[in-house]
């Protein structure tokens, strides 16, 4: 647990030395958000119904503009050589990095949405669950993209391959997330889309690490 | 004790060594020597284990590393070419984080010390974005002095140092070989220290 602890404090010490990015990917995730209603028009019953898709589009690709930058500065300045050597567990260092890539870009994105929904006019009751929706789908964003950010960690363009590689990666996560806000619009349980969320999120968090971690020793080779 | 035995490495589909046994024991220490480009970098770093040897295999206490990993990750200092220090973090904070990546506790005194003794005497809370490179070299190899490791695995040390610099490497480089620890190292420069093995490659 420690050992988790070390490399998220760590990260998050450094993004508060280094504010712009989190905020980069913050008012990108605002800007893309109010940009639907302006464009498609003020009539409530339309922008209820796409409400729950725009937002969580809008998380996914927020999550993926901070993600090529998750290993690349502690590939580039040896520091991700010092964490594989090290006695401590590499994954369980992975693991804190994806923790702290989350609360910055994952709980920020859940604390915002009420807000942003709000556009749209959603009632409370949805905001809720969709608020709920992100808390657990958002770090399962991390998870996965984390895989992503290692295997395409040194290549060049990998920014793109990163997109293309993690995006249809997303896609449950996309459909029961969004779901389940749309089944709470629809006056519907929305417990099966978030007990499929929150299997998702264990089976990620289970796994990812791993894997990032094998695809980091193979980018150190 | 390291060794190793009938390694082979290639780059980029280029052999750069093949057949090459070497063994360190306590007190010893060896260099690896040959033009850029010859592989030393890629020696060290199949020796600590980042590499993988295309044939061949590495030894800690007649065990390969893979096998010992964790007993080996305890017994090893690794300081490669790379800056490995943060720009955005002071040295003192620099210093608490690879503590704490080696499973040391942090003791602040300690540290704070340690950095004096590397010539960054009140300079431990300034960003290390405002040092010069021989100053951000220092800071990293002030783990010389805070994590006890029985090998070094030093990728050239002495860059960007200054005279005095290299001589309070080497000093610390002859107290860790005469308390019977062991060293790999590279240096285009001469190394001020009593004549070890050679590897050349």
């Amino acid at each position: 647990m420690s050992t988790l602890l070390i490399a998220m404090r760590r990260d998050l010490l450094l993004a508060a030395r280094r504010r712009g990015e989190v905020v980069i990917a913050l008012c990108f995730f605002i800007v893309v958000i109010t940009l639907f209603p302006l464009g498609v028009g003020p009539e409530p019953a339309l922008l209820q119904r796409i409400a729950p898709g725009v937002i969580w589009v809008a998380a996914l690709l927020a999550t993926l503009l901070g993600l090529p930058r998750l290993f690349a500065a502690d590939h580039a300045d040896g520091t991700l050589e010092q964490m594989a050597l090290s006695p401590r567990q590499f994954a369980l260092l992975v693991a804190g990095k994806v923790g702290a890539h989350w609360l910055l870009c994952g709980l920020p994105l859940v604390l915002l949405a009420p807000l942003l929904g709000l556009q749209f006019g959603l009632d409370a009751g949805t905001l809720w669950t969709l608020m709920l929706a992100l808390l657990i789908g958002t770090p399962v964003l991390s998870l996965i993209g984390a895989v992503g950010a290692a295997l395409t960690l040194g290549l060049r363009g990998g920014g793109v391959l990163l997109a293309l590689l993690v995006l249809p990666l997303y896609v449950p996560t996309l459909v029961f997330g969004a779901g389940a806000v749309e089944a709470k619009a629809a006056g519907l349980s929305v417990g099966p889309q978030l007990c499929l969320l929150g299997a998702l999120l264990v089976l990620t968090a289970f796994f990812a690490p791993w894997a990032a971690k094998g695809a980091l020793r193979i980018a150190l080779e | 004790m390291l060794d190793a035995s009938r390694l082979a490495c290639s780059r980029g589909g280029r052999v750069l060594f093949e057949d090459l046994s070497l063994s360190v024991s306590p007190g010893a220490w060896l260099q690896v020597t040959g033009t850029n480009g010859a592989g030393k970098t890629t020696l060290l770093r199949t020796l600590v284990g980042l590499c993988a040897a295309d044939r061949g295999e590495v030894r800690w206490d007649d065990l390969p590393i893979r096998a010992n990993a964790e007993a080996f990750r305890h017994g090893l200092l690794y300081v490669g070419h790379h800056a490995t220090v943060k720009d955005e973090l002071t040295p003192l904070e620099n210093l608490r984080h690879g503590n704490q990546l080696d499973g040391l506790a942090f003791d602040e005194p300690r540290a704070h010390e340690a950095l004096a003794r590397m010539g960054l005497r009140g300079r431990q809370s300034l960003l290390t974005r405002f040092l010069s490179a021989g100053q951000k070299r220092r800071v990293l190899l002030t783990r010389l002095l805070t994590r006890p490791a029985r090998l070094w695995v030093l990728d050239e040390p002495f860059t960007a140092l200054d005279s005095d610099a290299v001589q309070l490497v080497s000093g610390l480089i002859r107290a860790h070989l005469a308390g019977g620890g062991m060293a790999v190292m590279t240096s285009h420069q001469p190394v001020p220290l009593a004549a070890g093995g050679v590897v050349a490659l």
